[in-house]
């Protein structure tokens, strides 16, 4: 399973990366989504996948999967959303502003 | 405070109130006020003098940094003692011409006092200072003094050419020195120059040893105008001319030949130093001479003129330094002599160089020029200043009985007996020496001869002058005619500087040679018989007089050395290269766009993580510990693959987020197989949240362009992606194939419910174990939604169409 999941891990990183690298910024946003989508599932399976059961005591089992990462990637959901919703929202304003969501057309002035 | 620490510190003492005794121009030029300081400080050295001659040292120690073994240690002895005596004695001359120089109502003279003072004070740090990094401190200081001084007139374009150049230089040469000091620091453990010469044999044979020493002459050899880095000082003749005679002739320009000096103890052992010493001074003193002649410009004919004389005394401190190597026998003191003749006529030179510096403002002062080519027939109309110039150029020349024959004399002596040494391949190389003297003699008088006759013989051309031409008033006079009398002196009384200065300095500058308690005999006569040195120098007047005679007609004489390649050429170009080449770098790395500084950062990761997985030894990937895939997984897996490859693909706006969406509705699902409801739970929220705003947000957008087209394939983009999706493959599989420790994870299991009484343990950590993280996070969300309402709110121009780009 890790190894499917390295190999979805990197299809996910190297569409981020494509996406980040357009001209478009609708896409960069997007393809920093698919970045965080990809590291929060490297956390997952850095720990190892399927060893025991939820990390609930009531269930009362033998083991169960490491609750660490879950932690972590719970704090990074909440801050990636943060990070997100503003990067979004000042493109939105970028796009309302200076019409045009092209990369290569936002550059700063000569000599600035 | 010791009272050699105040006497360091009083010109600055005296220029923090420059701005002070300014207020009072009205009254009185503020030079009279300031004229006490070097008064006072050359009293006191003068005081000094029968002490030091009897070999007592002065010293006395100021703690500053002690744990960095940097303290404010002064020493006195008898080099010290010379260059004080110069520093002072000039500058209190030097200050009092420049009362009658600079007009108090017409110049900035608050400024100047106090860039002077500042000047003065760092200088006497400099030859006082026991301590390395503290004369480092004082050294820098005069190069910013002398840069202030030479852009006094800063309105003028070439005043700032001048003292950037300058500054640019030297500063280089300074920082040099700081290399070469640590290095000695490296090698003796110690900054004091005292006590390194006491270990010197600890050093001798250091790997360090030459890189220290070659580091220390790039120092030396910038300050003091030496080939090739002479070209500063030509064009610091753009300051006010009593700068030039202070700093550009008598005191900073012989700041390297005091560190040449100084360090003579530590590395005149080593061939290098004497072949580079000598050998640098030698081509400095010809190049400098025969430039001389060339000029048509008083001033810059004194500029090259001093360079020459500064390679003189170099060579000639470089030629002393072969006493060193045959130290411990009786010919060591044949050697000696050199540097005898070296420090008297470091002495001579700061006399009439000061003096002819002086005159030469008189002469700007007076008729408005210092062009020789419109100058003329001064002579009856300022008598005094002939004469002073007459005396100055004479000694300068090596003419009886001024001071400057001695010296002239004395340094043939030196390259002839320099002829005789039997080492370091003498024999050959040691003829150039009397042989570049000779040339560069005869160089010397004739420039001198066009100095003094050119500007004050001759046919009268007043009606070219911007003035009409009249004597300096007294006080002007005053300073040279002073420096005139001296040269006199000791001229015919040679032997009042030797017994006093001479002979402590040289003791400063071979302390190993002497034993304790003898002293060097420096005996000069003005007449030591018919010797090979009194041809040489009749030899040099003939063929001067000649010379002088068919100036006129050797075109050679005035044309530029070489038109197509000169140093300044090379300065001006370099400077510029080294500016254009770092904007074109700039340019073409700089350039605006995001995709490139992402494509940067991107390679860079690839690059470094491929190069230490490569070194890292690395077991092979152990798959025997995965856990098996059932039929679920792979269809979530292949549902999410699909969905985030068709991203790119996406032709509206509308399907790449919904796609981006899938994708986030499948690692949701992957939380639900993997036993992570909470994970589950929220990214099953935060994705409808995210993908509802980017709809909502898109949705209303101005359709300017209607959706985006499809993305075109770019191959260096997807080269870029796919090495980063390849290195974090290989590193998802590494990292969870092998485990080289248990988690930690063991412990929350245990005692999540004994401890925090709560059975989720994801909920546990989240706000009881890692509350902080819980807590800065929802700041970080805090600080998300106040930004983002503040960016709808925000409008920064009002009523303004939006601005359209390409």
């Amino acid at each position: 399973m890790e190894l499917y999941m390295s190999l979805a891990i990197g299809v996910l990183f190297t569409v981020g990366v494509y996406l980040v690298l357009s001209k478009s910024l609708l896409r960069i946003i997007l393809g920093t989504s698919l970045l965080t989508h990809g590291v929060h599932l490297l956390l997952l399976t850095m720990s190892r996948l399927k060893t025991g059961a939820a990390p609930l005591l009531g269930q009362g089992a033998e083991s169960y999967v490491d609750p660490l990462p879950q932690a972590l990637i719970l704090t990074s959901i909440v801050i990636s959303f943060g990070v997100t919703s503003f990067f979004f929202v000042l493109a939105y304003k970028a796009y309302q502003k200076l019409g045009t969501d092209d990369m290569e057309q936002l550059r700063g002035k000569e000599d600035e | 405070m010791y009272l050699l620490h105040l006497i360091i510190m009083l010109p600055f003492i005296f220029a923090l109130g420059c701005p002070l005794l300014y207020r009072l121009k009205q009254h009185i030029h503020t030079g009279w006020l300031i004229l006490p300081a070097p008064l006072l400080i050359f009293i006191y050295f003068l005081v000094r003098l029968p002490e030091v001659q009897s070999g007592e040292r002065l010293t006395a120690t100021v703690p500053w940094i002690p744990s960095l073994g940097v303290n404010f240690a002064v020493y006195l002895d008898g080099l010290s003692l010379l260059f004080t005596l110069l520093i002072s004695g000039i500058g209190a001359l030097v200050v009092m011409y420049s009362i009658f120089y600079l007009d108090k109502n017409k110049e900035a003279i608050g400024r100047f006092y106090m860039y002077l003072l500042l000047f003065m004070g760092a200088m006497l740090g400099v030859v006082l200072s026991d301590n390395l990094i503290v004369l480092y401190g004082f050294w820098e200081l005069t190069s910013i003094s002398s840069f202030l001084l030479i852009a006094f007139w800063y309105q003028k374009d070439k005043s700032r050419y001048g003292a950037l150049k300058s500054m640019l230089i030297t500063v280089f040469g300074g920082l040099a020195m700081l290399s070469g000091f640590v290095l000695l620091y490296v090698m003796t453990g110690t900054f004091s120059i005292r006590d390194i010469i006491a270990n010197i044999s600890a050093i001798t044979g250091h790997s360090l040893f030459v890189p220290a020493m070659l580091l220390v002459l790039l120092g030396a050899f910038t300050k003091s105008a030496q080939f090739p880095f002479h070209i500063w000082l030509p064009d610091a003749m753009e300051a006010p001319t009593p700068v030039s005679a202070y700093l550009h002739s008598a005191t900073m320009v012989k700041a390297g030949l005091y560190l040449v000096a100084r360090l003579s103890p530590i590395f005149a052992g080593e061939a290098g130093w004497f072949w580079l010493v000598s050998g640098t001074g030698m081509v400095t003193l010809i190049y400098g001479s025969y430039r001389a002649l060339k000029q048509t410009d008083l001033k810059a004919m004194l500029a090259f003129s001093t360079i020459s004389q500064l390679g003189l005394i170099m060579s000639l401190l470089g030629l002393g330094s072969a006493a060193a190597i045959y130290s411990g026998t009786s010919e060591s003191l044949f050697y000696v002599k050199a540097t005898m003749a070296g420090i008297f006529h470091l002495i001579n030179h700061a006399i009439f160089k000061g003096a002819l510096f002086m005159v030469v403002g008189i002469v700007d002062h007076e008729t408005g020029t210092r062009d020789i080519r419109k100058l003329g027939g001064l002579m009856s109309v300022m008598p005094v200043t002939f004469s002073i110039a007459l005396i100055g150029t004479s000694s300068m020349a090596g003419l009886p009985p001024f001071n400057g024959f001695l010296s002239k004399e004395m340094f043939f002596t030196a390259v002839l007996n320099i002829m005789e040494m039997d080492v370091l391949n003498m024999q050959f190389l040691g003829m150039f020496f009397p042989i570049i003297a000779w040339i560069a003699s005869i160089f010397t008088f004739v420039y001198s001869i066009l100095l003094v006759f050119k500007t004050f013989t001759g046919k009268k051309q007043f009606d070219k002058l911007e003035k009409k031409p009249h004597e300096a008033p007294l006080g002007m006079l005053f300073p040279p005619v002073v420096l005139a009398s001296l040269a006199v002196v000791f001229g015919l009384f040679p032997n009042l500087l030797a017994y006093t200065l001479i002979e402590p300095a040289m003791a400063a500058i071979h302390p190993t040679l002497l034993l304790t308690g003898q002293q060097f005999e420096a005996d000069i006569r003005i007449w030591h018989g018919w010797t090979a040195e009194i041809w040489m120098t009749l030899g040099v007047i003939t063929v001067g007089i000649v010379l002088y005679r068919l100036h006129h007609r050797l075109k050679v004489l005035h044309q530029p050395l070489f038109s197509g390649i000169t140093l300044n050429k090379t300065y001006d170009g370099g400077l510029n290269l080294l500016d254009r080449g770092a904007t074109g770098l700039t340019d073409r790395y700089m350039t605006g766009s995001v995709r490139h500084y992402l494509m940067y950062i991107f390679v860079f990761l690839i690059v470094s993580m491929a190069i230490t997985m490569g070194i890292s030894a690395h077991s092979p990937y152990d798959f025997s510990e995965f856990a098996p895939m059932s039929s679920y997984e792979a269809i979530i897996i292949a549902v999410l693959m699909g969905s985030v490859i068709a991203v790119p693909f996406a032709r509206t706006r509308m399907m790449a987020i919904i796609l981006t969406g899938t994708a986030g509705y499948m690692v949701t699902l992957f939380f639900v197989i993997f036993r992570a409801p909470d994970l589950a739970l929220t990214q099953m929220i935060v994705e409808t949240v995210s993908v509802t705003l980017f709809l909502l947000c898109f949705y209303h957008l101005p359709k300017l362009k209607k959706e985006l087209e499809s993305l075109r394939f770019r191959l260096p983009n997807f080269i870029i992606a796919l090495g980063v999706g390849v290195m974090m493959t290989l590193l998802a599989l590494s990292a969870s194939s092998s485990r080289s420790f248990e988690s930690i994870s063991e412990f929350y299991i245990k005692e999540s419910y004994n401890l925090a009484g709560g059975k989720n343990i994801v909920n546990v950590i989240l706000v009881d174990f890692r509350g902080f993280d819980t807590l800065l996070e929802i700041v970080v969300l805090s600080i998300a939604s106040y930004g983002i309402y503040a960016l709808i709110q925000l409008k920064l121009d009002h009523g303004e169409d939006p601005i359209t780009l390409g």
